[in-house]
């Protein structure tokens, strides 16, 4: 199957005053289209910066980064910011749906970006899917964090994506409701055939996933495929 | 434009709707201020025009300082002219029943003017006639300062008049022009009889024409005002008249409109720190749109669209709000008009306005806005990343907002190095303030009391807290308190400069004028029996010059290259002789013109250093002058300089002895007077003794000043008020703003164990720092503009009325103090998590 995600010696280093903080190092790895792949590790292993240079949302100190056949390196903000509403979906830890706009406002957007004639339709089509016929018109503060991260979901998908990014799309969930947020996630990205990267610290929801890519300290210490028996470290945080 | 990003802008903006109208709250006193002043503006030109040939009262009117040739009449009369004539001249007014006296106007009239428009009185006279009947219109002011009436009577010169009404409004005159000397009117034909017309009054002439209908006005330009010119006469028509008043409001109202466009630019700025604050606070909705896709600019043009709706929201209600101010404009303007306004709506002002105010609040707010673009996506899954990247395009907006202030202040002031001026004092004041309050914020970091109470560090570490707008609110209440201590220093510098001047043992407080030769020796008698010392009496000789360097006057006006302006060539002269500088006077250049002992002696003069430069004349030239029919050849020995402020007697062209004394001439006498009952007693036994001298007393002089500068500064608080009133609008909107981040706080504090009134005092503490510093701001500012004045225009001592910078310090303060905690409402007086719910 074809590479949608091709990470080839990825560096990222901060400047900090005068001290050079190496984030990520020398990091490779390769996502195929279709499959879901979660990048698990302890607070500061580097994860959500890998997960933000993967997305085109942070430029990388060296290395490359191929998107769905685009490196990224060579990309405009602009051409990146086209790249991400054609071909990539978001669902974050806390949401970050729009304060104020509605809950079917929001599942518009990305449609609205790249001017389709049925936004509004398919958003809705998108929430009836989410289970969420019926809170179109709400504001976000009028909803639960589970309902929230179900229209974060809803907004993930309306633009049909060919990779999806989840970063601790169930950290601020509790048990119950992050159950249900896993099952639609799953089954969302089963149905539309999308590529899945997950950023956990949640080892459960990882295994979900045919694939683990453990970090520490801005590397890949674990590159666990589906079927292989690895041992993974539990993050500690 | 993209729909996508109107609708954004409509989606994101209605939620915050009532946030974003108080943003524009900042601006809307800014617009009003400058569309009611257009608006009015406009009413006045329009009056202006339509009532021209009132203003001027005729079609034409012809003056000069000596008496109009007979042929000018006979012209006048050969075209089929009407023509009424007037003099006047300043002289004593002595009111018999309450014994005052006072400087006056006289004008002696003959003919039916005016021609158009009609001079009120009361009671009303449909049509006043000066004939023969010994009747005088007299000043309405005149008649209430000395409790006279209508039916009494008044003495000018040797003659007493009856009272026939009192005079409320002349046509083309304002009635702050009456201060210095309200007018009486007396008949023309009454003068000799009055004594007043001898050698010395300085009387102008005056005849006024009415065209006979069907006359084309075209043939004046043609002939007449050519011939009249070559009489030395002076030539003015409706459209001069038109031009000269309406120059002077056009000056007025330009002014008025840069006072304000400052109250628009504080405004403006603080819009732009209320959408910095805004726009920290959609950070985050920004990474997610990038997120989603969006470009910078497409995110940037969201908030773009909703600051251009604020900025046109704002201006609107500022146009509304113009036009209702444009009602209270002639009230206040009443005292400087000389027609009364009727008001209509501009149009044209309120769309400038309100393009004005959208530009401006635009431009203001684009600092915020571009730093939009930079956003990073990554702020999303990031809260922390922070973009230190530099802006380039922040340096095209300051070149932009540079270039709008200067552009707006060319508009007004009809000149580029006005314009220049204006806008790089604004800036220095800008920079002034915003540096004494980071020198300030500097300070109290550096040397933080430590070991005072907890409410008072946490009060002043609130200055310098994230997101504070300590800087924001010095600069706009600062500014505010700098325009209105400003104008109270340099009210106080100029009447203080007046007392000064007359202040000391030896200080002359009153000038007597006009004394004749014969006079002057009877007069002395008479000061000395009032116990009244003669500090100085000098003599006075009329002339005009006849030739410089030995060409003609004639010769030096019809050269094309002639250097020396019309008017000192064509003036009269009034020169004095002694044998050495007075105290007001320096010798820069030469030395003193000796005596002339002998007829066959040339002449030396000496000459004021402005008048040597007018002329172009240098040590050794020769300049001729006319005494009255004599030619008398003179050479400048000597070049002085002269400190016109002193009340003394000071001249231009200064004789040696020995030439003039024979010369027909006048007497300027001075002395000085320690009570106001011993300066009225002197003054009426000089009135009833000697009719035709006229007197200044300090007294007066300081009275139509202080009258003068209190009018005058009436209107301008009121325009700076505008100013101040933007400042605390804006710290209103800053309350408002950062509410929610205070609320946040106090919840903070109350959860942590901190009473209701502890959380109350360290807000009110940190209002009252606020308001201290943008006071103290304000008022150094002030000083500092107010010892420049000192030093280079007034020339004088700097000592400022502190009392009363401490009653404005005190009363910005105590505002800011008010406004502060009404705005804060709901934070101290509801349960924390009520609030927090709400908001």
């Amino acid at each position: 199957m074809k590479d949608i995600l091709e990470v080839d010696q990825l560096t990222k280093i901060y400047r900090s005053g005068d001290q050079l903080l190496t984030v990520l190092d020398t990091v490779s790895f390769r996502v195929s289209a279709g499959s879901a792949c979660a990048i698990v590790g302890a607070s500061g292993s580097g994860k959500t910066t890998l997960l933000g240079l993967c997305a085109g949302l942070d430029s990388a100190t060296s290395g490359s980064v191929m998107l769905h056949g685009s490196p990224l390196e060579n990309l405009s903000e602009d051409e990146k910011a086209k790249l991400r509403n054609e071909h990539v979906g978001f669902i974050f830890q806390n949401f970050n749906l729009l304060p104020t706009l509605t809950a079917l406002e929001n599942v518009m957007i990305p449609l609205e970006l790249r001017k389709s004639k049925n936004a509004k339709s398919r958003a809705l089509e998108l929430l009836a899917e989410v289970g969420l016929k019926d809170r179109g018109g709400h504001y976000p503060s009028q909803l639960s964090g589970g309902e929230q991260q179900r229209v974060s979901i809803a907004r993930a998908f309306a633009n049909s994506p060919s990779i999806l990014f989840a970063d601790e799309p169930t950290g601020n969930l509790d048990g119950e409701t992050s159950a249900g947020i896993e099952a639609l996630l799953f089954d969302l990205n089963k149905k539309s055939g999308t590529t899945l990267i997950l950023v956990t610290h949640d080892l459960d929801l990882a295994s979900k996933t045919g694939r683990i890519l453990q970090m520490k300290n801005g590397r890949i210490v674990t590159n666990q495929a589906e079927g292989q028996d690895a041992i993974i470290e539990k993050p500690t945080f | 434009m993209n729909i996508w990003l109107l609708k954004m802008a409509w989606r994101d903006g209605r939620k915050n709707a009532g946030r974003l109208l108080l943003f524009t709250a900042s601006i809307v006193l800014g617009i009003a201020a400058l569309v009611g002043i257009n608006s009015f503006g406009e009413s006045l030109r329009g009056q202006i025009e339509s009532e021209a040939k009132e203003l001027l009262g005729a079609d034409l009117e012809v003056s000069s300082r000596s008496p109009i040739p007979e042929k000018v009449l006979q012209r006048f009369d050969s075209l089929g002219f009407k023509s009424a004539s007037e003099v006047s001249f300043a002289s004593m007014v002595y009111f018999p029943k309450s014994g005052g006296t006072r400087l006056i106007n006289v004008r002696a009239m003959a003919g039916e003017f005016p021609f158009y428009g009609k001079i009120e009185t009361n009671p009303n006279r449909d049509q006043i006639y000066f004939d023969k009947a010994q009747k005088a219109l007299v000043d309405q002011t005149l008649l209430m300062q000395f409790d006279a009436m209508p039916g009494e009577s008044v003495k000018i010169g040797k003659l007493i008049f009856d009272i026939d009404a009192s005079v409320l409004k002349v046509p083309g005159r304002s009635a702050i022009s009456t201060t210095v000397a309200p007018p009486v009117f007396i008949p023309l034909n009454l003068l000799t009889e009055t004594g007043l017309n001898e050698l010395g009054s300085r009387m102008n002439y005056k005849l006024y024409a009415k065209y006979p209908s069907g006359f084309n006005p075209a043939e004046i330009e043609k002939s007449l005002r050519p011939w009249l010119e070559s009489q030395e006469l002076e030539v003015d028509d409706v459209n001069d008249r038109k031009d000269s008043v309406g120059n002077a409001y056009t000056d007025l109202t330009g002014f008025l409109n840069l006072t304000a466009f400052i109250a628009l630019i504080l405004g403006c700025v603080g819009v732009a720190g209320s959408v910095n604050i805004y726009m920290k606070e959609k950070l985050q909705s920004v990474a997610i749109l990038r997120c989603l896709g969006a470009s910078g600019v497409q995110a940037m043009s969201i908030y773009l669209i909703q600051v251009i709706a604020i900025g046109l929201v704002g201006s609107i209600i500022g146009a509304v709000l113009g036009a209702s101010i444009q009602m209270l404009l002639p009230g206040l303007f009443a005292e400087f008009l000389p027609f009364e306004v009727g008001l209509k709506i501009s149009w044209t002002a309120i769309i400038q306005g309100i393009v004005t105010g959208t530009v401006a609040a635009l431009l203001f707010s684009l600092f915020p806005l571009i730093k939009i673009r930079k956003i990073s996506p990554l702020k999303a899954i990031r809260a922390s990343f922070e973009n230190r990247e530099t802006d380039r395009l922040s340096i095209l907006i300051y070149l932009l907002i540079l270039l709008f202030v200067i552009g707006f202040a060319w508009l007004q002031l009809d000149s580029i190095g006005q314009a220049l001026i204006f806008t790089t004092g604004l800036l220095v004041a800008f920079a002034l303030l915003a540096g004494t309050s980071a020198l300030i914020i500097w300070l109290v970091r550096r040397f933080f009391p430590r070991n005072v109470s907890f409410i008072l560090r946490q009060s002043l570490a609130n200055l310098y807290r994230p997101n504070n707008q300590t800087l924001l609110l010095v600069v706009t209440i600062g500014l505010g308190t700098a325009l209105i201590s400003t104008l109270l220093i340099s009210q106080d510098l100029l009447v203080n400069k007046l007392k000064f001047s007359a202040s000391g043992a030896n200080k002359p407080n009153m000038v007597l004028f006009d004394i004749q030769s014969g006079q002057i020796d009877s007069l002395r008698v008479l000061v000395q029996r009032e116990g009244l010392p003669v500090i100085s009496a000098v003599p006075i000789v009329t002339m005009r010059l006849e030739g410089i360097k030995g060409r003609s006057i004639g010769e030096i006006r019809s050269d094309s290259l002639n250097p020396v302006d019309e008017r000192f060539l064509n003036r009269e002269y009034r020169v004095s002789y002694r044998d050495g500088p007075s105290d007001s006077e320096t010798l820069i250049k030469g030395t003193w013109p000796k005596a002339v002992k002998d007829n066959k002696d040339s002449i030396f003069i000496s000459i004021e250093e402005g008048i040597a430069t007018e002329l172009h004349a240098a040590l050794g030239d020769e300049i001729d002058f006319n005494v009255q029919g004599v030619m008398v050849k003179t050479y400048v020995s000597s070049i002085r300089k002269v400190d016109w402020q002193r009340m003394s007697t000071n001249f231009l062209v200064m004789f040696p002895t020995g030439v003039l004394e024979k010369a027909p001439k006048f007497h300027v006498l001075l002395t000085r007077f320690d009570s106001t009952a011993q300066s009225a007693n002197f003054q009426k036994a000089v009135v009833t003794q000697f009719p035709n001298i006229s007197i200044i007393d300090l007294e007066l002089v300081l009275n139509t000043v202080d009258e003068v500068l209190g009018k005058v500064s009436f209107v301008i608080r009121f325009m700076a008020f505008f100013s101040v009133f933007t400042g605390l609008l804006v710290l209103i909107g800053s309350v408002l703003i950062t509410k929610y981040q205070r609320i946040h706080e106090s919840v903070l504090l109350r959860t942590l164990g901190a009473l209701r009134h502890h959380v109350l005092r360290i807000n009110a503490l940190e209002y009252i720092f606020l308001g201290s510093l943008a006071a103290l701001a304000g008022i150094l500012i002030s000083l500092l503009a107010g010892w420049l004045l000192a030093w280079l225009s007034f020339e004088t001592a700097f000592r400022p009325d502190m009392p009363m910078l401490i009653i404005v310090y005190a009363a910005i303060t105590s505002i800011t103090l008010i406004i502060g905690l009404a705005s804060s409402g709901g934070v101290f007086t509801k349960p924390p998590l009520e609030v927090l719910r709400r908001e």
